[in-house]
């Protein structure tokens, strides 16, 4: 498949072997009017494929709300554009890299960072940001997991992690956030899904519609090689069998240091008001770049192969056009002005030779030394590409009876262990080992970085003037195993714990980007889930004002015909209006009052009718998984007014200076959220940060807090009902916070305070939960690192 | 009063000592392009973070080599004044200004936190701001910082009085603890024996304001204003 000479005579046999269906390759016939040849059949199966043409997913993704007074540009461009004010526009968007970053997970890693910097600087702004959603199988030995499968997601964990920060490092954007969960269904199948935030003025905005008939087409970047040749096509839109490891060479390998270059050339080449369009050349490489910029500009274009900067020799044409060698660029310049944007690249010491130019017959027609190796019509094959609406089916429904479901402790037992053991879990302990290893400060933007805030803050520097005027905030979230559970409420609660932990950081949320990672489109059930999902992203998106403005869909996560729980990803962007205003978790002062705001107007007696229903909803908490080894029931029901009021609340809060702290209550429940305030205050002081409470040597903040919940101690303390967020105020603003809190319509309970040392949560008179807090500290804080096997 | 600010093609802390200085103290300052040997009549050279020419070999090893370096090492034998941050540093050693060299970090992996130096001397143009013993809350961020010489420079070193910062706990009472990359005697700084020429790992450009968690850095940009404006009056 690797070389493939123009000679070869194209069969229906051949066109199988390139994943084309019998009907596509009959569409393929239509639209030339005759046979392909190789290259021209290359060329179609990499731009129909399921990672290129979204045609399983694009008549469900039209389900979700795309606009809003601040979206400057939806999907369907390199990346979303929302108007941030003073003239300034953020662009930002989530892609998936899960099927290199398994069979390479250095390499897989460092290129998803890569690809989606481009997409973002593509457009003319400077990338400021970088968050990772991050999704392996489990790192210890358990009952799904064998020692030598523990081992190996370790090593890709390890190899991820590494790869991610090379990349962003070296560039030089910070990588501020993100998530990293564990699940068994993700053993051979890590999802890798890496965001990007850039900035720039409205005016410098940049789009990939190839205008001008007789504009050059100039490459620039990277030489184009052997690598990555049907990496969109076999490795993202086929599942995984045994022989996955020896699609190796379909993978991609990156250059952080040649993407810097192409950044700061293609940002000065900008500038110099010379360049019409211009389309990073990522999944499908020099086809995807040289089609979709024809076809968004209604053009045809023209490239000499010849002319490529090539590092290999030999090339055919058919292997350049699918090679998805890194850091490469394609850009339209404006007649007559070439050398002033040659110039630039030239300064840069970039290949950039012009290869073709624009033209008016709407046909993408690529030569080599003189003959023609492909000549399609750009429009039909970027735009009329099959559409699938594949079958759908509900899946049997799950029978399940009290006995599945997760068995309370009897009343008043000390969950003191288990608590322990849960913030051990790796999804929920500490996550500094993974973060310290990313530059999370260059930039000198970020705010609250990882594990500070509930979202990641940066502050937005004018490009022109370095003004510092507002900040973004960014969270990824989502949640597979809710989504198994119930794919329609599992969904909207991604959206909903996005906007909340957006809202947990003081800022308002804007829009969103979402990754999809599923499973097989081929398979019913997998699309049902799809379908669930999309229709759950656009109520909760449409609830809580926060529009889809792109992102990326990813089949095919399957391995040996088992696929990974849907999981999709959101990507909320809020912003703050005032850069004194961010609100981080950490405790700050003993004697701090704990609030603990409910959006819910719903009784709690009124919520659970029966022991069993409790049980029910628990079952799918990350609790119940770790404790209880039972993954069950239905997620917690969701009340979007509930969370709306709640976001609005924390907005107005944080905008009034009024708490000193606020954390989000999402996996691990209420616990968990304020053993986290506590931890993060340590982590404030252990740093140096100024926390009034400690003098010279870093103590630790605890707390006393009684829930008054008629609901069994675990669920009162573990839960992860939706809506509720914990926040800290001292005694003189209290009575306003409960003001505002009443304004808008938000349940405000004193829970507890702020105490020194020991951790205590008191139900009904009964410590459930007590412990002085470094016990707790020393649990979660290392066990990432033990369960690596990693000694300090 | 004039900053330069070399960059290298993999520089990403160019603009945050640019920022630093022209936006934070509001200082003169502008960019040196590293193919240029016209310094710009600049009055002191920071060679910033970053990864120079991509830094696949050795840190540095490539860049010393660049047209800018010559000038850099022309205007460092006249006594200019030349600051190195992370990067900077591993270049100024490549180069010979600085003595030493960087290997990986004792824990083989890229660290990002924010560590604590002691001022250990403040009769150079980079310290003359702070005060001896003075701790100072700066962020790393690198994965060779491990600062390596042989046993008689170290100790030389040692008795000029050319280690300028050395990595400490936050209240300066053990430097072990506080080691985050297994540089020898903790050392995150040194300077020239002349004393114009100074490195350091940790990025004092991103500890140039409160609200992005330190302060601290200002000083060493703060002293070598000050320097200046001494050198200034001087020459009047």
């Amino acid at each position: 498949m690797a070389t493939a000479p123009t000679e070869i005579k194209v069969t229906p046999e051949i066109a199988a072997e390139h994943g084309l269906t019998r009907e596509e390759y009959a569409r393929v016939r239509q639209i030339l009017g005759r046979e392909p040849n190789i290259t021209e059949l290359g060329i179609f199966s990499v731009m129909w494929s399921e990672h290129c043409s979204y045609k399983s997913s694009k008549v469900h993704l039209e389900r979700l709300p795309t606009r809003g007074k601040l979206v400057v540009q939806g999907p369907g461009e390199n990346a979303g554009v929302v108007d941030i004010g003073d003239g300034l526009v953020a662009a930002f968007k989530i892609e998936s890299h899960n099927h290199p970053s398994f069979v390479e997970p250095f390499q897989g890693a460092t290129t998803g960072v890569g690809g989606i910097l481009r997409d973002i600087f593509t457009m003319g702004a400077r990338p400021i940001a970088v968050l990772d959603s991050l999704r392996f199988g489990e790192i210890t030995p358990s009952r799904h997991t064998s020692n030598e499968e523990a081992a190996r997601n370790g090593r890709i964990l390890d190899g991820v992690i590494r790869g991610v920060g090379s990349y962003g490092n070296c560039f030089g954007v910070p990588t501020v956030g993100g998530e990293v969960a564990f699940e068994p269904c993700y053993s051979q199948n890590p999802l890798v899904n890496a965001l990007a935030l850039g900035i720039a003025r409205k005016e410098d905005l940049f789009f990939a519609k190839a205008k001008g008939a007789g504009n050059p087409v100039i490459y620039v970047g990277a030489k184009t090689g052997r690598d990555g040749i049907h990496g969109a096509s076999l490795l993202a839109s086929a599942e995984f069998t045994e022989e996955s490891q020896q699609k190796r060479p379909n993978v991609q390998v990156g250059d952080p240091f040649m993407e810097k270059l192409l950044l700061e050339a293609c940002l000065e080449a900008m500038q110099t008001g010379a360049v019409v369009a211009i389309q990073d050349m990522g999944a499908a490489g020099l086809t995807c770049s040289t089609v979709e910029m024809a076809s968004r500009g209604g053009t045809g274009i023209e490239i000499d192969l010849a002319k490529v900067p090539q590092r290999e020799t030999a090339m055919t044409p058919y292997e350049i056009m699918l090679s998805e060698s890194q850091e490469r660029m394609l850009l339209v310049a404006e007649k007559g002005r070439e050398l002033e944007v040659l110039a630039v690249f030239k300064k840069w010491g970039l290949d950039a030779v012009v290869v073709g130019r624009v033209t008016e017959d709407g046909v993408a027609r690529i030569k080599m030394n003189g003959s023609v190796a492909a000549d399609i019509p750009a429009h039909p094959l970027a735009e009329e590409g099959p559409v699938y609406h594949r079958p759908i089916a509900r899946p049997a429904p799950r029978v399940e009876s009290e006995k599945d479901w997760f068995p309370f402790a009897p009343e008043a037992t000390n969950l003191t262990p288990n608590f322990l053991r849960l913030l051990a879990s790796p999804t929920l302990a500490s996550k500094r080992w993974i973060t310290e290893q990313y530059d999370t400060s260059v930039r000198t933007n970020t705010l609250a970085g990882p594990g500070a805030s509930d979202a990641a803050v940066v502050r937005i520097k004018d490009p022109k003037t370095n003004e510092v005027k507002r900040a973004l905030a960014l969270s990824t979230d989502g949640n597979g195993r809710w989504c198994q559970l119930n794919p329609h409420l599992g969904a909207m609660h991604a959206v909903a714990e996005a906007a909340r932990n957006v809202a947990a950081s003081g800022a308002r949320p804007l829009a969103a980007t979402n990754c999809l990672n599923f499973g097989s489109p081929e398979k019913p059930e997998v699309m049902w889930q799809f379908s669930q999902v999309i229709d759950g992203i656009a109520k909760a998106s449409l609830a809580l004002g926060t529009p889809i403005t792109g992102g990326n869909v990813s089949f095919y996560n399957e391995t040996l015909g088992k696929s990974i729980y849907p999981t999709p990803v959101i990507g909320m962007l809020g912003i703050l209006d005032d850069v004194s205003r961010v609100l981080e978790m950490a405790f700050r002062n003993p004697g701090d009052v704990i609030l603990l705001l409910d959006g819910s107007n719903t009784d709690a007696r009124a919520r659970a009718v029966s022991p069993a229903a409790f049980s029910r909803e628990f079952s799918s908490s990350e609790y119940s998984r770790t404790i209880g080894g039972i993954v069950a029931g239905e997620p917690p029901a969701i009340e979007l007014d509930a969370e709306k009021r709640l976001i609005d609340g924390l907005a107005a809060l944080a905008s009034g200076g009024l708490v000193r702290s606020a954390h989000d209550i999402s996996d691990g429940g209420l616990a968990l959220a304020l053993a986290e305030c506590c931890f993060a205050s340590y982590s404030l002081a252990e740093a140096g940060h100024a926390v009034p409470a400690f003098r010279g040597a870093a103590a630790s903040l605890g707390l006393t807090v009684s829930v008054d919940d008629p609901a069994p101690a675990e669920y009162a303390v573990f839960g992860e009902r939706g809506a509720r967020a914990v926040v800290s105020v001292s005694p003189e603003n209290l009575a306003a916070v409960l003001t505002i809190a009443r304004q808008y319509g938000l349940a405000a309970r004193e829970i507890g305070r702020v105490t020194r040392d020991r951790f205590r949560i008191e139900q009904r008179g009964h410590a459930v939960i007590e412990s002085a807090v470094e016990a707790l500290r020393d649990a979660w804080t290392n066990s990432l690192e033990q369960c690596l096997g990693i000694r300090k | 009063m004039k900053f330069g600010v070399v960059v290298f093609p993999g520089s990403n802390c160019d603009h945050d000592a640019f920022y630093a200085i022209g936006n934070v103290l509001g200082k003169p300052v502008e960019f040196i392009w590293h193919q240029s040997q016209d310094l710009g009549n600049c009055d002191a050279i920071i060679l910033p973070g970053g990864f120079s020419y991509g830094d696949y070999l050795r840190t540095g090893a490539i860049a010393r080599f660049s047209p800018v370096m010559k000038s850099v090492e022309k205007f460092a034998a006249s006594g200019g004044m030349v600051l190195g941050i992370c990067n900077g540093f591993q270049i100024l050693c490549e180069a010979g200004l600085l003595p030493g060299a960087m290997m990986r970090n004792s824990g083989l992996r890229f660290i990002c936190r924010h560590v604590h130096i002691r001022v250990e001397q403040t009769d150079t143009p980079f310290t003359n701001a702070a005060r001896k013993g003075q701790i100072l809350k700066i962020p790393i961020a690198h994965s060779d910082g491990n600062w390596t010489v042989d046993e008689a420079t170290l100790a030389e070193l040692e008795r000029n009085r050319r280690v300028i910062f050395r990595y400490t706990t936050p209240d300066g009472s053990n430097d072990d603890a506080g080691n985050p990359n297994g540089a020898m005697h903790n050392i995150a700084g040194v300077c020239n024996r002349e004393r114009n020429v100074t490195g350091l790992m940790p990025h004092p450009e991103r500890a140039a304001e409160l609200a992005l968690g330190s302060a601290d850095g200002l000083v060493i940009f703060r002293s070598m204003v000050e320097a200046l404006v001494g050198a200034a009056k001087a020459t009047v």
